[in-house]
């Protein structure tokens, strides 16, 4: 028997699955990093909350009576991106909440990839601040790098909150772009987030035009407002979010416009939040909000097809 | 890779699989029989003048045109009419088919003579005389296009020879085998029709066929024929489709629902521009096609001159056979081609190839979900909105479609062949073009009532 179908008969080989892994691959330097930063509990993070976030995918699917979809890794993304933004010394029950909101309550009751109008990590990482701040909001780091003799991880405060208050000596700029000072695991590490961000930029998974809006609109906003430019860039949320948040596919535009948009909106409310908030960072709530714009920053920035003219009104 | 990072680049590139460009075209001769049908065209085809017990020699008229648009159909083998039948077709219209048993003897019909052109009108009607059809897999009846109404000033012929398709090859084998012909039909076609200029659009990835035009361009010169500009393109998908080729050759956006030659352009396919140079020298009507072979399932592929009717069965039989059990066969290229129901379906006039695909091949992947990366969009040569037509499509939501512009969709597939949750876009596509004629017919009837 022959085969029928309808044009085209030939498929480019990206699917889903290995474009989710090419962003798994992106966070490896990332988490690399993380270990020595951070120590043995960092890596250990990220495949709890790797491994937890594919179990709640898989039985919300199973649940929900819906074609399994967990083979696909989006979620193991997520689980990444949510590890990467809670500090190291965060509770794993905490954690595990946290990946419970992400898949199941961001995610599936929404319709599950695609479907989904709000970033899930992002998401998640807000729900668990407001609702676990205590556990979430002391940071740590390896006493190493916060002057202490202890070989252990020992609390110390973040660069953004030392802006913040005021008080306290920031490391130096070098420090500030290896990451060794305390902060969320997986943000600390700039030039581990930019080998992953230029692994990502060069092999077509993301483009250039949402990162740099945002990145370069936070920059602007801070020198307008006076503040510590390459303090607020190499700190925080920052370059995590330009490279893994703000290029989400699911949660934000397809069109270069938009993403520029998206980007400069992104950056606006962060420096915003960072410098008149009573919080010393803003970047989640930041996405979310966008997140929430998406659809009609597409829609305002659909182009007009090759050819094309307005439809008469009739 | 280049541009990957910007997110621009506009066109995709599949791998070209163009293993048979360096095969020269083989003529397959000694079928047993040949069944054509009477339409191979847009618009009406023709009526059997034909009965069963008839003898006819190759070039013999075998029906007469239903219309204005329609082209004779001829015989493609000289021997006795068997039957003559109406079929559905894969599309599931019906034609008329006449089977013709060859007797050996390929006589030449005395009907076949040298056409006389003087003017623009003779030389429209040899056009239609010879039946030929837009050779590029289109069907549009040549005689037609090259006669556009008098409004339309057309300044521009271009001659397209980006054969964009991955797989086939013929164009490329016509060029480098009959470069100057191509180049003499093109420039008699423009003197005929009163059009300045001739462009000839070949991608980069047939350089050889690019120097043989290139060379008979400048003989051309020399011996006073005329000029032609060769214009060497990227290789991309889809060049090679009409409102695509015009902006790449000469900058012009032909308007949505419009025609090239609101433009200014005419556009025909080398093959037909190269049949026409021999048609005027021979009278031979269009009875013999070129077509590449080639697939996972053929056993050795190559370019071949097979008689239009003939057997896609025969055909491979002839050509060496298969290698592989054959799950798909497809006229045509793997991204625009038609997928045939039956081994048996004959040649038509505008294949330019028969893919035979093995089980691999053939597979169809299953969807998921739209993850909204923006592939689809970037893919489109005309910046529509893909992933967006294909929801309002599968919602059956026909105003939204239109105010997306479906209509104005080429449908060259470029958005399923990119899209990584492997959705069927086009296809929904196309269900979508036809919700918005339907709804726009339904609202003139309404219009018209009241």
């Amino acid at each position: 028997m022959l085969r029928v179908s309808a044009s085209p008969h030939i498929r480019d080989k990206t699917t889903t699955r290995s474009v989710m892994l090419h962003v798994v691959i992106a966070l490896v330097p990332v988490i690399i990093a993380s270990t020595f930063i951070f120590g043995w509990r960092a890596p250990m993070l990220f495949g709890i909350s790797a491994a937890s976030a594919a179990l709640f995918e898989a039985l919300a699917r199973i649940v929900m009576k819906r074609k399994q979809t967990v083979g696909d890794f989006s979620a193991v993304v997520t689980g990444l991106l949510l590890a990467a933004s809670l500090p190291a010394n965060c509770p794993i029950w905490v954690l595990l909440i946290g990946n419970f909101v992400a898949i199941v309550v961001v995610k599936q009751m929404f319709g599950g990839l695609g479907d989904n109008f709000a970033n899930p990590a992002v998401t998640g990482r807000i729900v668990l601040s407001v609702s676990f701040t205590a556990q979430i909001s002391t940071y740590s780091v390896l006493g190493k790098f916060a002057g202490d003799a202890a070989t252990d991880l020992v609390s110390s405060a973040t660069p953004l909150a030392i802006v913040g208050q005021g008080q306290g000596s920031l490391p130096s700029t070098l420090d500030l772009f290896l990451g060794c000072h305390a902060g969320c695991i997986g943000e600390t590490s700039v030039v581990a987030l930019l080998i992953g961000g230029i692994f990502l930029l060069l092999t077509g998974i993301i483009d250039i035009w949402a990162p740099i809006s945002f990145i370069g609109t936070t920059a602007l906003f801070m020198l307008a407002t006076g503040q510590d430019v390459l303090v607020h860039l190499l700190s925080g949320a920052l370059i995590l979010a330009a490279f893994f948040m703000v290029t989400d596919y699911v949660t934000t535009p397809t069109t270069i416009l938009g993403k520029i948009i998206f980007g400069v909106g992104a950056g606006l409310l962060t420096g915003l939040l960072r410098v008149y908030s009573a919080m010393p960072e803003g970047v989640s709530f930041a996405i979310l909000l966008m997140n929430i714009l998406t659809p009609h920053i597409e829609r305002w920035t659909t182009p007009m097809t090759v050819g094309g003219a307005k439809h008469a009104k009739s | 890779m280049k541009m990957k990072w910007l997110g621009l680049s506009q066109a995709i590139h599949p791998a070209d699989k163009k293993g048979t460009a360096g095969l020269a075209i083989k003529p397959l001769s000694g079928f047993s029989r040949v069944t054509i049908p009477l339409d191979m065209q847009v618009g009406p085809g023709c009526e059997s003048i034909v009965k069963k017990g008839d003898h006819v020699d190759i070039g013999d008229p075998l029906g007469k045109p239903l219309g204005a648009w329609s082209v004779p159909v001829h015989a493609s083998v000289s021997g006795e009419v068997e039957s003559v039948q109406e079929q559905i077709l894969s599309d599931g219209s019906r034609a008329q088919y006449v089977t013709i048993v060859s007797d050996g003897k390929d006589t030449v019909s005395e009907l076949v003579k040298k056409p006389v052109v003087t003017d623009h009108a003779s030389f429209i009607e040899a056009i239609r005389v010879s039946g030929l059809v837009g050779l590029g897999g289109a069907a549009f009846p040549t005689h037609i296009k090259l006669n556009p109404p008098p409004d339309k000033k057309v300044d521009t012929l271009i001659v397209n020879a980006a054969e964009c398709e991955p797989y086939i090859t013929t164009d490329n084998r016509i060029c480098l085998e009959n470069a100057y012909e191509c180049v003499a039909g093109a420039l008699a076609t423009a003197f005929w029709c009163g059009i300045e200029n001739v462009v000839f659009g070949i991608e980069d990835n047939k350089k050889d066929a690019a120097v043989a035009l290139k060379k008979a361009a400048k003989r051309a010169k020399r011996d006073g024929r005329g000029s032609v500009e060769i214009k060497v393109l990227p290789t991309s998908y889809p060049t090679g489709a009409e409102k695509v080729l015009i902006r790449l050759i000469n900058g012009r956006i032909v308007p949505e629902g419009g025609l090239p030659a609101d433009v200014g352009v005419i556009v025909q396919n080398v093959t037909t521009i190269w049949f026409i140079a021999r048609y005027l020298r021979t009278g031979m009507p269009l009875v013999k096609k070129w077509i590449t072979l080639d697939g996972g399932a053929v056993k050795t592929p190559g370019n071949f001159e097979v008689p239009i009717g003939s057997s896609i069965e025969e055909v491979i039989e002839k050509a060496g056979g298969l290698k592989a059990e054959a799950r798909k066969i497809i006229m045509g290229g793997p991204m625009m081609g038609v997928a045939v129901d039956d081994i048996t379906r004959p040649i038509l006039k505008h294949n330019n190839a028969i893919l035979v695909f093995t089980e691999e091949e053939a597979a169809l992947p299953e969807e998921s979900a739209c993850i909204h990366c923006g592939r689809c969009f970037r893919a489109c040569p005309m910046k529509l909105m893909p992933a967006a037509l294909d929801k309002a499509a599968r919602a059956n939501n026909a105003t939204e479609l239109d105010e997306r512009h479906v209509l104005n969709c080429i449908e060259c597939g470029s958005c399923t062949y990119v899209c990584p949750a492997k959705r069927y876009l086009v296809q929904n596509i196309r269900n979508g073009k036809t919700l918005v004629r339907a709804a726009r017919a339904a609202a003139r009837e309404k219009g018209g009532q009241s």
